[in-house]
């Protein structure tokens, strides 16, 4: 299968038999009378490590590509000109020209929006049905736990790309936004599963706090003492997760752009430049590096960010 | 264990049918024309049409016409009968040519994710904290966040076709040499999850009472390693190296297309690109199954090898 799907799998099959460590219930060290919280001592972990850094620095310029390319770039990635076919570097274009005579830099920088906004979106989406499902699985537990956990369970057994490459064979049209919403709710549909698993686990650990119990005393509501009490519990470790997610997602959509279905011309993405690049990577290989390179960076990027606040916030590590 | 065997076996059976459903309902209802979604963008002929409604029986309309032609799919997908692609292959056929192709290729993945995974995996873990560990970290870190649609082309450019070190493609009848390096390159992924899985749980059984017990008993350090460490530490790693020979079974799609490997997912591959309805809905089915009934093996493995698991 391929990389995000296997990543995907293995996270969730070692989620489903719990060898994971999971983000866990914060633990009080910290000396007496000067009190620290979990969140601090993760900030204080987090500033000394390089990696956190460095996939930050890379996370934010790569968010700033996809906001406002023309400050990477004054070239057009859509002025094409076949006369200049595989041409050297020159003017702007640092890394010359593809086949189609297009500027694989600018291409490439113009690219990331299109990543970006999957990834993004499909880590939103994923997030509110995991937020949803996993807090009403956790919160009400009895039938309603086990109806929701035999659903993670089953579309947890679907594999992502054979059901994308399904759903996304349906979609007719071309139309760039068709086809970007398509991919983002094909992957936040099928992509859901483990974060909600992390929120359940995390909201049956803090439904059982005496903070909870001691808003039910003063008379809150199901409803008040999830939005206000648990939710912000549950959302950290949450959050860690999407992060990584986020990763998969963007290297998912590359992959689906890459076999022809996801996202297609004129949309600019990272997996259909590097389809077209390698097509052609006898003649020239620059046009199938220098996209791969864009997207390996931001997929690690992510990735690296997400592990590196996983590492700091898991108290066992320590 | 029984009734974990059971449980694990509905739940099967519930993907099984949810899974199928969706293959089907997608591809076969629904909105428009049903006979020209097969197709893809190519016309059909007056002739294609009326053979391919008689044969899905797409005359019959409504919710029962729809479960009829579904259960119709489900008893041919049992017994094993896929169709034919648009090209007039059987689809049966084709697979019988590719399954031996991607069994060896996902062989010699696994053969590599095994030999340098779990041994690099047992040095980090019994050096904890060393270099050693930390760069082998870093190295897995790398390989499960570059993804195969980097990874291939740029292995196949630098190695094949620069470098000179490996054929660049497969070609019809590849020998072992001409899989080594897309077998590398799809085992490097389960190469790092392997290598991460050996270190966490050989660190994690070194602090364990009994190897405690061993050292005191006078035990020699490679002693208490290879035999008291190691067989607890594989038992995750066995479960996870089964659960990949399932998802490399089940198509690398990406790999067996970039490097023109003509196993199952190569056919998937071209069956996506020549927008080929009746092939990618067959290899899918197919592929749904093998992944399914993997899992479910590893589960039960995994239960049988771990007392320590609880059913529920």
């Amino acid at each position: 299968m391929s990389d995000f799907e296997t990543v995907a799998a293995s996270e969730n099959q070692a989620a489903r038999r719990g060898l994971s460590g999971e983000p866990g219930t914060p633990n009080q060290v910290g000396k007496p009378g000067k009190p620290r919280s979990l969140a601090r001592d993760a900030w204080r972990d987090l500033r000394r490590k390089p990696i956190f850094w460095i996939s930050l620095v890379l996370v934010l310029l790569v968010t700033a590509m996809a906001a406002v390319p023309g400050l990477f770039t004054s070239n057009d990635p859509a002025d094409c000109v076949l006369s200049r076919q595989h041409a050297a570097p020159s003017g702007g274009a640092i890394f010359g020209y593809d086949f189609q005579g297009c500027d694989t830099y600018a291409r490439a920088v113009y690219g990331a929006r299109a990543s970006l906004q999957v990834g993004a979106l499909s880590a939103l989406f994923t997030g509110l049905i995991a937020l949803v499902v996993g807090m009403l699985a956790g919160f009400f537990g009895g039938w309603v736990d086990a109806v929701l956990s035999r659903v993670i369970d089953i579309v947890l057994g679907i594999p992502l790309l054979l059901a994308a490459i399904v759903l996304l064979k349906r979609v007719g049209s071309d139309s760039a936004t068709v086809r970007i919403a398509a991919v983002i709710f094909v992957l936040a549909v099928l992509g859901w599963t483990t974060a909600a698993r992390v929120v359940r686990s995390s909201v049956i650990t803090a439904r059982e706090q005496d903070y909870v119990a001691a808003a039910r005393m003063l008379g809150a509501g199901n409803g008040r003492i999830m939005w206000r009490h648990i939710l912000p519990n549950a959302l950290a470790p949450a959050i860690v997760v999407l992060t990584i997610a986020l990763g998969s997602f963007i290297a998912a959509e590359a992959t689906l752009s890459f076999l022809g279905i996801g996202l297609r011309e004129p949309t600019i993405s990272w997996g259909i430049e590097i389809n077209n690049g390698r097509v052609h990577m006898r003649e020239s290989a620059t046009p199938l590096v220098v996209p791969s390179t864009f997207l390996a960076l931001t997929v690690l990027a992510f990735i690296m960010l997400g592990d590196a606040i996983r590492d700091a916030f898991d108290p066992k590590l320590r | 264990m029984f009734r974990f065997i059971v449980r694990r076996l509905l739940q099967m059976v519930l993907a099984f049918f949810g899974t199928t459903l969706i293959v089907y309902a997608l591809m076969f209802a629904g909105q428009g024309d049903p006979i020209q979604a097969l197709a893809g963008e190519r016309p059909v002929t007056a002739a294609q049409r009326a053979y391919l409604t008689e044969k899905y029986h797409l005359d019959a309309t409504g919710v029962g016409g729809f479960f009829y032609r579904y259960f119709d799919y489900i008893s041919n997908l049992l017994r094993g009968d896929l169709g034919e692609s648009l090209t007039g292959r059987s689809i049966g056929d084709i697979l019988a040519a590719a399954w031996p192709v991607t069994i060896r290729l996902a062989l010699i993945a696994i053969a590599v994710a095994v030999v340098f995974g779990v041994t690099a995996g047992v040095l980090a873990g019994i050096r904890r904290a060393s270099i050693f560990d930390n760069a082998t970290l870093l190295l897995t870190l790398l390989v499960l966040g570059i993804p195969t649609i980097v990874l291939a082309p740029l292995a196949q450019y630098f190695l094949g076709v620069r470098w000179q070190l490996f054929p660049p493609t497969a070609g019809a009848d590849p020998d072992f040499f001409a899989l080594l390096l897309p077998g590398i390159v799809l085992g490097s992924l389960s190469l790092a999850t392997a290598l991460r899985l050996t270190r966490t749980s050989v660190a994690e059984n070194l602090r364990a009472d009994y190897v405690r017990t061993a050292r005191s008993k006078g035990l020699p350090n490679r002693r208490v390693v290879s035999v008291h460490v190691l067989r607890n530490s594989l038992i995750p790693v066995i479960t996870f190296l089964g659960v990949e020979v399932g998802n490399l079974m089940s198509g690398a799609i990406i790999t067996e297309g970039v490097f023109n490997i003509p196993g199952v997912g190569f056919n998937l591959f071209r069956g996506i690109r020549t927008e080929d309805g009746p092939l990618v809905v067959g290899i899918v089915s197919v592929l749904v199954v093998v992944y399914l009934v993997s899992n479910l093996v590893v589960d039960i493995l995994y239960a049988v090898l771990d007392p320590r698991i609880r059913y529920e």
